[in-house]
């Protein structure tokens, strides 16, 4: 296998655990906090929104943004160390 | 002056801006018109991707919707908006690296096949189509109630507004009025909403207002008291709900996955210059997508509260003015069932004598909260501008399949470019004809099939394009066999327990609720039909020959983001 191929796979696996890592966190929030685990977190209240509600009705959705650009930074990150950037 | 003039002045306004744009920004060559030339910035498609998806259901209808299903009602912002996520981190950046004009191309090009490119070219076909017809009905719907033309008028009027630019401009010209768009219908949307929250709970971010306590004096939290008077009047408590869990897991994925597999949304990013710019412009869609979509449930927060205090047991010959203006429409009406000659809204249907249209929650909102006449006219104007970027943004996707994926592609491969354009051209003109119909004369099932349309789009582009990009060995095979598959039984599925049809009609699909399979509703079955498509795929795909070695090696090539080069229409 050549050089340039190893590279290659390499950097795919990097993405690879990126992708796993941040799209567990949005399950975490969206169906977990927000879906399964609602009625449980309902218990909590942060003044006046009860916990689950709030991942549902807001507090995914900021997480959401959080996690695209963090992705976005560290892909740059990535591209930079196995010199994709351009 | 009055609202009426307000509204005129606006919404001239912003249509002589978007008819300004669109003349600065004529498309010359196919690759300006597919793809706007391939140099937008992030942040500028980023705007563009917003307004494109936010559409006059999320403008006029999504608060209403979320003010009457309190919890429930988070299945749209949930799915709408984490869609996002698995565009930018599964398709986005590949789709761009891979650097074609449409996704049938992808389809086509990734699966070494033309029966691939049709099935992909019908679907977006579809789904575009019942969008569109959407987009065209709301337009004349805002122009029906806020500047009292009739509504053919007023789709007429919209469809040569569309016409001019996205046939003129094409992608580029729709690019830069989908900026334009975008910041008038976010100040539209944000305005009465803060003007709204600060009324009630003293606090001008809508988002903060939402768990604060009310300005009464009273220090009860908004909240609680919403919950309060929903349990009274028999109606589920507000932060609640009444759905299965498993039911809101499972529409919340279909609509995540349907969002994801939306060909005008992904070809959004085809127009980016560079695969980091891709990745970026998905942050900023979203980014500027949540701006509205947290306000929303913020909105039907003190929409459905003010509503219940305003007209709940008052006599109704003390109901405010907006009242009798909405009751023209027949968006609100009241029927005074027990004589007594006062409003009583409550869950029971026998004793209920208000009928509430949801759409009302957003369009008359600064009505009932007595805001000045020129944010009641601003609410028009935004209306306005989410209806023709989707619908813009949609007959390109319907052009580009006919001229490039079918005319090109498969028909007439040595087209020249100038033929290309004008076939381009003609097609959306031909697009913008058909959907203008179906706005005036709208099918009965027109709202039963934009859900249709996000099933499809799970159950059908969504698994073919990630196989393609994260399974090398995916073969033409697989991936045909899992999208008829995955197609035919949504289709199956909506037609059974949607329309009825198997069981005698309409008139049968209530009865059918108890049959749903996995105690799951039409509207979230595209999930399911997502995973059988992946199954089936991956089946097939192990009894029948591996891709050709230089599509192996083209799943490579897009896996690295440098040389992406610039979209190529060959």
């Amino acid at each position: 296998m050549s050089n340039k191929q190893e590279k290659a796979n390499a950097y795919w696996k990097e993405n690879l655990k990126y992708l796993c890592i941040l799209l567990s966190i949005w399950f975490a929030v969206s169906y977990g906090a927000g879906i399964l685990f609602k009625e449980a977190l309902d218990t909590i209240q942060i003044g006046g929104f009860k916990l689950g509600f709030w991942f549902a009705q807001q507090g995914s959705i900021y997480v959401f943004v959080i996690l695209i650009f963090v992705y976005v930074r560290l892909m740059n990150k990535l591209d930079k160390k196995y010199g994709y950037d351009e | 002056m009055s609202v009426q003039t307000w509204t005129y002045i606006l919404v001239g306004i912003t249509f002589a801006l978007y008819i300004g744009i669109a003349i600065w920004s004529r498309a010359g060559s196919t690759k300006e018109f597919y793809v706007a030339g391939g140099g937008v910035s992030p942040l500028a498609n980023g705007m563009a991707t917003a307004a494109d998806w936010m559409s006059a259901a999320s403008f006029i209808s999504m608060a209403g919707i979320i003010a009457f299903a309190g919890y429930d009602g988070s299945v749209y912002l949930m799915g709408w908006t984490g869609g996002y996520v698995l565009l930018a981190l599964l398709l986005a950046p590949y789709l761009r690296k891979f650097g074609k004009f449409t996704v049938p191309d992808f389809i086509g090009d990734r699966y070494y096949s033309n029966t691939a490119r049709l099935v992909a070219v019908v679907c977006a076909l579809l789904v575009s189509f019942t969008y569109v017809a959407g987009q065209m009905q709301g337009v004349g719907l805002v122009f029906s109630r806020f500047l009292e033309v009739d509504m053919t008028t007023g789709v007429i009027i919209g469809m040569v507004i569309v016409l001019f630019y996205a046939v003129l401009g094409g992608m580029k010209g729709i690019t830069y009025t989908q900026v334009a768009q975008y910041c008038v219908l976010i100040f539209a949307f944000m305005v009465p909403a803060i003007f709204i929250s600060f009324q009630m709970t003293g606090n001008p971010i809508p988002q903060l207002g939402m768990g604060s306590t009310l300005n009464d004096g009273s220090g009860m939290f908004l909240l609680d008291k919403l919950d309060g008077l929903s349990s009274a009047l028999g109606f589920d408590e507000y932060t609640s709900g009444s759905k299965s869990m498993t039911d809101v897991f499972a529409i919340t994925l279909a609509l995540m996955v349907g969002t994801a597999g939306l060909p005008h949304v992904i070809v959004r990013f085809f127009t980016v210059k560079r695969v980091k710019d891709a990745r970026k412009s998905a942050g900023w869609a979203l980014l500027l997508i949540a701006i509205l979509y947290t306000t929303a449930p913020a909105v039907a927060v003190f929409a459905r509260t003010n509503m219940i205090e305003t007209v709940n047991n008052k006599p109704y010959s003390e109901v405010p003015e907006w009242f009798s203006k909405w009751e023209i429409t027949e968006l609100i009406s009241f029927n005074d069932k027990n004589g007594d000659g006062r409003i009583q809204y409550v869950a029971d249907e026998k004793t209920n004598e208000l009928y509430v249209n949801r759409d009302i929650m957003v369009l008359a909102n600064p009505e009932i909260a007595n805001l000045p006449a020129w944010v009641i006219a601003l609410v028009a104007a935004g209306g306005l501008a989410a209806a023709l970027s989707t619908a813009a943004g949609l007959l390109l996707v319907i052009s580009s399949s006919v001229s490039h994926d079918l005319i090109k592609k498969v028909f007439v491969p040595n087209i020249t470019e100038k033929g290309e354009l004008w076939a381009a051209r003609g097609a959306a003109t031909v697009a913008v004809v058909i959907a203008g119909y179906f706005g005036i004369n709208p099918p009965g099932f027109v709202a039963a099939v934009v859900a249709l349309a996000f099933g499809l789009a799970a159950a059908s582009f969504f698994p073919a394009i990630v196989l393609g990009i994260f399974y090398k060995k995916m073969n033409k095979e697989g991936a045909i066999a899992g999208m008829v598959v995955g197609i035919l039984l949504m289709l199956f599925y909506m037609l059974k327990f949607k329309f009825g049809i198997f069981d005698g009609g309409k008139a049968a699909v209530a009865g059918l609720k108890a049959n749903w399979w996995f105690g799951i509703s039409p509207e979230g079955f595209g999930s399911v039909a997502m995973i059988v498509n992946f199954i089936v795929s991956i089946v097939v795909m192990k009894f029948t020959p591996e891709p050709p070695k230089n599509v192996q090696e083209i799943v490579e090539d897009i896996r690295v983001p440098s040389g992406a080069g610039e979209a190529t229409g060959h």
